[in-house]
């Protein structure tokens, strides 16, 4: 590749009186750095709108955990705790509490949440509305690198969000095991297996119709009572326990909950979780960047 | 009675009480909304049944397995799923009128300018207001209705005073709904409008839904006591028993002030917003 | 050009080809733009113009034909393509949660550029879009001519040889228009190859060196804006209204009358190089329109001409 702009040789002119100051880089030495770092230049763009609304995420990630932890772990356990026919397995260690049962799950449901929130009105607003992704897709980026760097801008909400809820549990001491920070990471991937194939779903949508709201009613709302979330996976009729199976809130739960107070279950059963989140993230992610890559070059 | 009827001829102002803000049609904005919610956005009001009934559900019983049987108003022990059933009743009717209130008319006042154009019409702002509050409630009384069938089939009312609580979540519903309409007056941006949700979870946590007021110190029970849906959750709780004290009187007079001024309120700020 | 490799034209397509489906969008175009050229498509809604603009941007793929940017295909070469251009869209796509000035870094930084450049670039691209009280502004906040300029300030942040410009002035007022006209007649000045389509003939006259007029995805005529009328059309244009029921059947009356003559609904047109002595012939044979006015032929007329419909209807 040959630069055709300037003369052969150095950069001699740094201003020009129309143009105004020349560009460092030729077109060529663009295009190879947005090849290799674009899906970090549009993770970046992603972090800095969502500094924008900066109070609404830390209200979120604060208020949160704030009251369910009061809500659920100090209220309802009263109830639960109070019971003495509710016995919840904590393997070796006996019983647990059910602030400490009901912990792993709470912190996984704010993942998703926040997971659904940025993966849905946002990605339509970039196609549709404020069309903004069109922007940088005339820019050297590719269309898979604005998935990429979506990607990356959630994971960072998340991990924060995750980080932030699971200091929180800490503090109302619903952590039992030097092993409960990994927590963090597997609520967030949870986060991320919903998202990505709500991500995929959202880029398809072209006409508003209310799916987004159907989404939540249908398949969150479900996902977030039936998942083993407030009791065991098993104190429902078989009928509706296969809902758990397919929610990746539940997945993550068994897994925050062998982390944080070290609940016994099959060790096949705990690769098995962390195969299928991945299994959906992957799947997201594929037909993500086919919708994002069809949409956008159209 | 002349005077009025010369009144109503003339092109003159009107002299009636509200004249400039309510033209008397409230059923042509009623009407246009019946039409739009059937026409487009059907599925999404069905729907709308479906979120108390899969809580209903999935902490009745699931949960219910862990906690057993608890105190009802009574003071008798009733089925966990018999406890929170009322609760989740008044939870949707705050939910249902929140959301029509609120979301839908920022929308509407912000995006859509549908008011804009009805206003250039004969119809007043307080036509249009009750409009869409007239609307909220006839989803909300709907919704009621369906849920109470649900907890009848699931064998949670043992009391025929439970019927009452249809009426009664129309009330409460009323109260968030005029109340709620007001506040969204004031909102400029889709970031206040967040501040709604911020209110919004931790009443429906915290007012005595889930678990009894007496789990918290006894400064944090008067603070829910003063809040809208505790006096909603405690009004069906003994409805649905047929169990009453004095205080269902105060639970409903609380949302008949409530009505009230959010009512007086709303006024106020349309004429504000669309009589400059 | 100094070097060898350097292409002759900076872009190049020959038989470009659109299909959606059944539907023929861009029907085997073929043209040329040497570098430092204002290159006009001209054409009414839906003849194909901004679906040639998408692959000349490198963001849509051409069903056939051959198509070069700087000697790049834009399929095979899309990031290097994309990087030597400006492109503004037919339809704003700010990003309306960031503000003002953040919009210019932001998209900077997609092109790899270093803040310590970027940074006084946008300030002084602000400038240039009249816009430097407006940097902390929320961009939604910005009136739809200063949104326009901000997109074409945003577009240069790059520094680019090649403007895309996808109507650019359509929806604004004349004021912002000539504002608008007035900053790419400088780019162009400047020797940046502006490319841009329109379906106004003034906008079109004013900006073109020379200019392709598209209709259904095919081209019609090539040239410049002069030579077009030229070769199209007469000097100049009598414009007679004898009133809505008279249009249509006036027509008779006016035979023999300069070179041409079209009938609309509203007003009947006569092609003749003098239009005020077309004028008094009319006025001889005892006709009297309501009202009538000669003017020089434009590009609406060439436009008329060759597909027998307005450019703005």
């Amino acid at each position: 590749m040959t630069d055709h702009h300037a003369p052969s040789g150095a950069k001699i002119v740094d201003r020009h009186p129309v143009l105004g100051l020349r560009s460092p880089l030729t077109p060529a030495e663009s295009a190879a750095k947005a090849r290799k770092f674009g899906s970090i230049y549009y993770a970046e763009h992603w972090l800095r709108k969502l500094k924008g609304y900066g109070w609404t995420v830390v209200m979120t990630s604060v208020g949160t955990p704030l009251v369910y932890l009061f809500a659920m772990g100090v209220g309802l356990a009263t109830l639960v705790d109070a019971n003495s026919n509710a016995s919840l397995d904590g393997g070796s260690a006996g019983p647990v509490s059910y602030l400490v049962f009901v912990a792993p799950a709470l912190l996984a449901t704010a993942a998703i949440m926040v997971a659904s929130e940025e993966n849905t009105y946002s990605v339509m607003d970039g196609f549709k509305w404020h069309r903004t992704y069109y922007g940088p897709n005339a820019s050297p980026l590719s269309s898979a690198q604005l998935v990429n760097g979506h990607v990356v801008g959630v994971s960072v909400r998340l991990l924060m969000t995750t980080g932030i809820y699971f200091l929180f549990l800490l503090l109302f001491g619903a952590v039992q095991e030097g092993t409960g920070w990994i927590m963090i990471f597997s609520a967030a991937l949870a986060g991320l297996a919903f998202g990505l194939p709500l991500m995929a779903y959202a880029a398809s949508i072209v006409e508003d119709k209310g799916q987004f709201a159907m989404v939540q009613r249908f398949v969150v709302m479900p996902l977030f009572l039936f998942s083993g979330t407030f009791f065991p996976l098993d104190a429902m009729p078989l009928a509706v326990r296969w809902i758990g199976w397919i929610s990746p809130l539940w997945h993550s739960t068994e897994l925050g909950r062998i982390v944080s107070y070290g609940y016994s279950e099959p060790g096949v059963l705990t690769v098995v979780h962390v195969l299928y989140l991945l299994l959906l993230c992957a799947v997201g992610l594929y037909f993500a960047r086919r919708n994002y890559v069809r949409r956008l070059g159209k | 009675m002349t005077q009025v009827l010369a009144s109503n001829m003339s092109i003159e102002p009107s002299r009636r009480f509200l004249g400039s803000l309510y033209s008397g049609n409230v059923r042509a904005v009623f009407s246009r909304g019946v039409k739009a919610t059937w026409g487009t956005n059907w599925a999404i009001m069905v729907s709308g049944f479906v979120e108390p009934v899969l809580y209903l559900i999935a902490m009745g019983i699931g949960l219910g397995s862990l906690v057993g049987e608890i105190a009802g108003p009574g003071g008798e022990p009733i089925a966990y799923a018999a406890y929170i059933a009322p609760a989740l009743l008044a939870v949707s009717a705050m939910n249902g009128a929140v959301y029509d209130s609120t979301w839908n008319v920022f929308f509407k006042l912000n995006f859509a300018k549908l008011y804009e154009g009805m206003l250039y019409t004969s119809l007043g702002p307080l036509d249009v207001a009750l409009g869409e509050i007239l609307l909220a409630l006839l989803r909300g009384a709907m919704y009621a209705t369906g849920f109470t069938a649900v907890m009848g089939v699931m064998g949670l009312i043992t009391s025929p005073w439970a019927l009452l609580m249809i009426p009664a979540s129309v009330v409460i519903a009323f109260g968030f709904a005029s109340f709620g309409m007001a506040i969204t007056s004031y909102m400029k941006t889709f970031q206040q409008m967040d501040w709604i949700n911020f209110v919004m979870l931790p009443m429906f946590l915290f007012s005595a839904t889930f678990y009894p007021l007496s789990v918290y110190p006894e400064p944090i029970q008067w603070f829910i006591q003063a809040l809208p849906l505790w006096h909603g959750v405690e009004l069906l709780r003994q409805l649905n028993v047929g169990v009453f004290g004095p205080d269902t009187l105060l639970h409903i007079v609380y949302f008949l002030v409530m009505i009230l001024l959010g009512l007086v309120l709303t006024t106020f700020r349309l004429r504000k917003l669309f009589l400059k | 050009m100094h070097n060898s490799t350097a292409p002759e034209f900076v872009i190049s397509a020959s038989n470009l080809t659109k299909k959606y489906g059944d539907f023929v969008a861009v029907d085997g175009i073929s043209f040329d733009v040497p570098p430092g050229e204002a290159f006009g498509l001209l054409g009414p809604n839906g003849a194909g113009k901004s679906t040639t603009m998408k692959m000349i941007g490198g963001v849509s793929q051409r069903t056939g034909g051959d198509l070069t940017i700087m000697g790049l295909d834009p399929e095979q070469h899309g990031p290097e393509v994309r990087a030597h251009l400006g492109v503004v869209p037919q339809q704003d796509n700010l990003d309306e949660e960031l503000k003002v000035r953040d919009n210019l870094l932001v998209y900077g930084r997609y092109f790899g550029l270093p803040m310590s450049y970027l940074q006084p670039k946008a300030d002084e691209l602000l400038e240039f879009a009249q816009l430097s009280d407006k940097g902390k502004a929320r961009v939604d906040a910005l009136s739809g001519g200063m949104k326009r300029r901000l997109t074409i300030a945003r577009s240069l942040i790059n520094d680019p040889k090649i403007l895309l410009l996808d109507e650019p002035t359509t929806g604004l007022d004349p004021q912002a228009r000539h504002i608008l006209w007035d900053r790419l007649f400088r780019l162009k000045e400047a020797g940046v190859t502006l490319i841009l389509t329109t379906h106004y003939m003034d906008e079109a006259e004013q900006l073109c060196d020379r200019l392709i007029v598209v209709d259904k995805g095919r081209i019609m005529a090539e040239g410049s804006p002069a030579a077009l009328i030229r070769e199209h059309s007469t000097r100049e244009v009598l414009e007679l209204r004898f009133g809505s029921d008279r249009n249509a059947t006036v027509g008779a009356e006016l035979e023999g009358i300069g070179e041409r003559l079209e009938t609309l609904p509203d007003r009947v047109l006569i092609y003749a190089h003098d239009g005020e002595a077309a004028l008094e012939q009319i006025t001889a044979r005892g006709l009297r329109p309501i009202t009538s006015l000669v003017r020089r032929s434009s590009l609406e007329d060439v436009f008329l001409r060759l597909t027998g419909r307005s450019l703005v209807d």
